[in-house]
């Protein structure tokens, strides 16, 4: 039979080591999509000769698992992955080969070994922002943050997967404030006001992404930039994703594998 | 100031368009230099979608080999999609390099690579996005001079207004030799401005430079004469060959996109050059000689692309990969050294024999099986006689046979229509065919699971093939050729259900048909469909033949001809083409009488096995076919996964 004969012939060898990673992406990088990303890291784990172990079956796919990814065009500074190993190999210098191994603003910041069951997305429950705002002055933003704050509930609109949906953004928001001003920066053509917005948004379903907060502020305070600005020109960076505490603090989700000891006495 | 960059321009737009992450660089493998460390400063383009340009071999060979040198720097740029285009327009943004995010005005040189016609009308994209008149008469010292390579530059007439040259043939030598030429006059103070360099790289007789030539017209529209207008001007302008592959084992560091891209893999060019004499194929005419790159090189390519790219795919190309002297080691060489890894190799496969068979198993070997296809071109014996493609019916059958009994369960079959002396009867014998290949593999293997698609190109006649003398079908009769087609696939329920059906309109060929084989007058046309809108004419959704259409009536009949007279009129040996005095080495009375061969149905055979028959590549460009065996053979190593590379500390 020719079916048989299909099947891959030697099994793959089994996982004795998993590490989990944070990077970033930094500058144009932040353009690229989870996609890109991904092709990208499955190269460069080949190219730093990773011993990346393989899923069995006829089309045999590497190790890699991802934690929530930021949306195309955010920039991070807090991005997870975990990968499994056919060999063991120093947590440290799979840091150092695999960033190098990837185009300089996708950086491996940190690697750790998994020493704890469990996945790295049970323990993202929510995201801190720094949202960037060329075209709003300080002002403008406060009073839009007031507005919003003031509100139970904000809906906004979003094309997804399955078609124009309708949700609330104010629910999954922890936290949100205007803060310091600055000016935009410098090989814009004419100094702008820019504000900036910090924002802790809950994991939730469907996902409130830091557009839909924007769309929030415009749907309660009609906030709008100055032309040529848009509110799809604003610069989103995650700076933290982790487990969100009572205090409002959020905890790296690699703390737990770091350091088994120190979680028990949180 | 020249060589800035204009990122913050550009960043602004990016959150507004689609897929963003092709216009900001940043591959592995691309080349950032200061602007003031090279002396002469090139921008090479694929005038396509980053996704299909970026793979392109020639502009990632050329690129290499360009910025290897010290005094020189290459950047790549690429066609905008329509959303940024309108948005750069608004906002006053140029045509950017993705490397370094330079305008491209700023450059030397401004070189193109066309490897399809449809390219033409991006072209204009590029220029205007760029700020570069669109006519080379306009341009001055300030301009890039723009030079044209690729397949499509054998004739590249129709373009002659917009560009300052062309380079017909290999690049990688040549792309040095003009670096020289333009380096030494920049040295001595660009005497003479555009002119001068423009002549200097003239007499080299291996640049073509449109200018320096005047067209003559006969009253009934046909070409009288083409002549130099300047002294110290060749007649006949030559195309470069690379004899050595083995000195050129280039692309060493390919480019690895972050953005997807049309082929994911690593190519690796095994020989270059045909010979096997399809008389509609223009790309085995015009490289010939055939050259091979030996087995050793081609392995240590394999190896160092892979290591640096991370690929885990490798794609064995040329026009007829089967035909390397040491095809059979090289495959089972490479698989030893990648079995038990997760690297695929592949060889595009198109002569129909068992020994392609043999070779796909063994490139299969790692359980990684890539498709088969073949290429019988023709449906019925006499048309593949008329084209010199000498494939039994037989020897099909017993060849897709093979594959299913080996176990692959879906082959591809390509064919053509609108190939020269064409029938309905011809076309429709292609149904008969795969009926064939799907009884006869249902026979062999007892099973009712094997499939197999049948894909049909439009003919389009080219330039330096014995077809250039060829009328071209009207594409209502294509049209109908396959529809007749279609339903005689489905006429058997039961065969036609495992018989996969895709073909292109007979309308797109047409129209590349009269950018193939036009001349200095269809550029007029080019113009108003760029003008009308015309964007991205290779890609179905954008390609408009109304647009052709009505360009072509409002121009070609101030010149006393028409788009029948370009594209169905078939051509008398005494006619000057628009491309004679382009050089590709064949012997225009050999190809008359490739095509005289051709309308008798007599087969012509290869001259890698059989002795020459005179086509005049070899004694015209003094070179000749090289093939091994070379002998050698590879060593069973694993030449991959040596652990973990890190870095030195800084």
């Amino acid at each position: 039979m020719g079916r048989t004969k299909n099947q891959p012939t030697g099994g793959q060898a089994p996982v004795v080591q998993r590490i989990r990673l944070r990077y970033t992406k930094r500058g144009p990088m932040r353009f690229t999509s989870h996609r890109d990303f991904a092709r990208a890291v499955e190269r460069a784990i080949h190219r730093a000769g990773i011993p990346i172990a393989f899923s069995q079956g006829f089309t045999p796919h590497p190790k890699i698992s991802f934690a929530s990814a930021a949306p195309t065009g955010v920039a991070s500074e807090a991005e997870y992955l975990e990968i499994g190993l056919r060999e063991r190999v120093d947590p440290a210098d799979l840091c150092k080969a695999l960033d190098a191994a990837l185009s300089p603003g996708l950086d491996v910041i940190e690697a750790v070994e998994a020493n704890t069951p469990g996945s790295l997305a049970d323990r993202i429950t929510a995201s801190s922002w720094r949202i960037e705002l060329p075209g709003v002055s300080d002002e403008q933003l406060a009073a839009a943050v007031a507005a919003f704050v003031a509100q139970s509930e904000v809906l906004v609109e979003r094309m997804t997967k399955q078609g124009r949906r309708t949700f609330d953004t104010r629910d999954a928001v922890a936290s949100i404030a205007a803060v310091s001003s600055q000016t935009s920066p410098p090989g814009v053509v004419g100094a702008v006001p820019c504000a900036i917005l910090d924002l802790v948004v809950r994991q939730v379903t469907p996902s409130v992404r830091p557009d839909d907060v924007l769309s929030g502020l415009r749907v309660v305070a009609d906030l709008e930039p100055s032309a040529p600005h848009s509110l799809k020109s604003a610069r989103a960076t995650r700076l933290a994703q982790g487990t969100l505490t009572p205090q409002g603090e959020i905890v790296d989700p690699l703390d737990v594998d770091r350091d088994p000891v120190a979680i028990g006495e949180r | 100031m020249r060589g800035e960059s204009v990122f913050p321009q550009l960043e602004q737009l990016l959150p507004l368009i689609s897929k963003p992450i092709q216009y900001i660089g940043g591959e592995l493998g691309s080349v950032v230099k200061p602007w003031e460390s090279a002396t002469v400063r090139w921008v090479l383009s694929y005038p396509d979608a980053y996704e299909v340009g970026l793979p392109n071999q020639g502009v990632q060979i050329l690129y290499e080999v360009l910025n290897e040198r010290d005094d020189v720097l290459a950047e790549r740029t690429y066609a905008v999609w329509p959303d940024l285009e309108q948005l750069m327009r608004e906002r006053g943004v140029p045509q950017f390099t993705v490397d370094s995010h330079r305008a491209v005005g700023d450059f030397d040189l401004f070189g193109l690579s066309f490897s399809t016609e449809l390219g033409y009308t991006n072209m204009l994209t590029e220029l205007s996005l760029a700020q570069i008149p669109l006519l080379a008469a306009d341009r001055d010292e300030s301009h890039p001079i723009v030079v044209a390579g690729g397949h499509a530059a054998f004739n590249p007439e129709p373009i002659a207004d917009f560009v300052d040259a062309a380079v017909l043939g290999d690049g990688e030598e040549a792309v040095l030799e003009i670096t020289d030429i333009v380096a030494a006059w920049k040295r001595e103070g660009s005497p003479g401005g555009r002119d001068e360099i423009l002549l200097r790289l003239a007499k080299t007789e291996s640049v073509y430079v449109p200018r320096f030539y005047d067209v003559d017209y006969l009253p009934d529209g046909r070409i009288q004469r083409v002549v130099p207008n300047r002294a110290g001007v060749p007649f006949r302008v030559h195309k470069r060959t690379t004899m050595d592959l083995d000195a050129w084992p280039y692309p060493k560091k390919p480019l690895v996109p972050l953005a997807e891209t049309v082929h994911e893999r690593f190519a690796v060019e095994i020989f270059r050059g045909c010979t096997r004499g399809c008389r509609f194929c223009q790309a085995g005419m015009i490289t010939r000689p055939v050259r091979e790159r030996s087995i050793t090189t081609v392995a240590q390519m394999v190896h160092d692309g892979l290591e640096f790219s991370g690929f885990t795919e490798v794609g064995l190309l040329s026009l007829s990969s089967a035909d390397h002297s040491e095809i059979g080691d090289i495959c089972s060489g490479l698989a030893d050294q990648y079995e038990g890894t997760n690297v695929s190799l592949s060889l595009p496969s198109t002569r129909v024999d068992a020994f392609n068979i043999d070779l796909a198993q063994e490139l299969a070997r790692n359980g990684r099986r890539t498709g088969l296809t073949f290429a019988p071109e023709g449906g019925s014996e006499r048309i593949r006689k008329v084209i010199n493609k000498m494939v039994s019916e037989e020897d099909l059958i017993r060849t897709v046979t093979t594959a299913y009994s080996n176990g692959w369960r879906q082959v591809k079959l390509y064919f053509m229509c609108g190939l020269p002396t064409e029938t309905d009867e011809d076309v429709l014998q292609i149904a008969r065919l795969a009926h064939n290949v799907i009884k006869s593999g249902r026979q062999a293997t007892g099973s009712k699971d094997i499939r197999c698609t049948v894909s049909i190109g439009g003919f389009v006649p080219k330039p330096h093939t014995p077809f250039q003398w060829a009328p071209m079908e009207r594409p209502e009769v294509i049209d109908a050729r396959l529809k007749a087609l279609k339903n005689e696939i489905n006429s058997d329920r039961s065969l036609g259900r495992a018989i996969g059906f895709r073909y292109h309109d007979g309308e797109p060929s047409l129209i590349e048909g009269l950018l193939a084989r036009g001349d200095r007058r269809v550029g007029a046309v080019i113009r108003k469909v760029w003008e009308d809108g015309g964007r991205f004419d290779g890609w179905s959704e954008h390609f408009s033949y109304r647009r052709w259409v009505d360009a072509a009536e409002a121009v070609l009949p101030g010149f006393g001809v028409d788009l029948d007279w370009f594209t169905t009129r078939e051509r008398e040996q005494s006619e000057v083409l628009p491309w004679d005095h382009l050089d590709s080495g064949l012997d225009k009375d050999w190809l008359w009488q490739d095509w005289q061969d051709a309308l008798t149905e007599y087969e012509q055979d290869d001259c890698r096995w059989t002795p020459c028959f005179d086509c005049g590549v070899c004694p015209s460009m003094d070179t000749s076919i090289q093939i091994g065996p070379t002998g050698q053979k590879l060593l069973p190593i694993t030449p991959v996964n040596t652990g973990l590379r890190v870095p030195a500390e800084a």
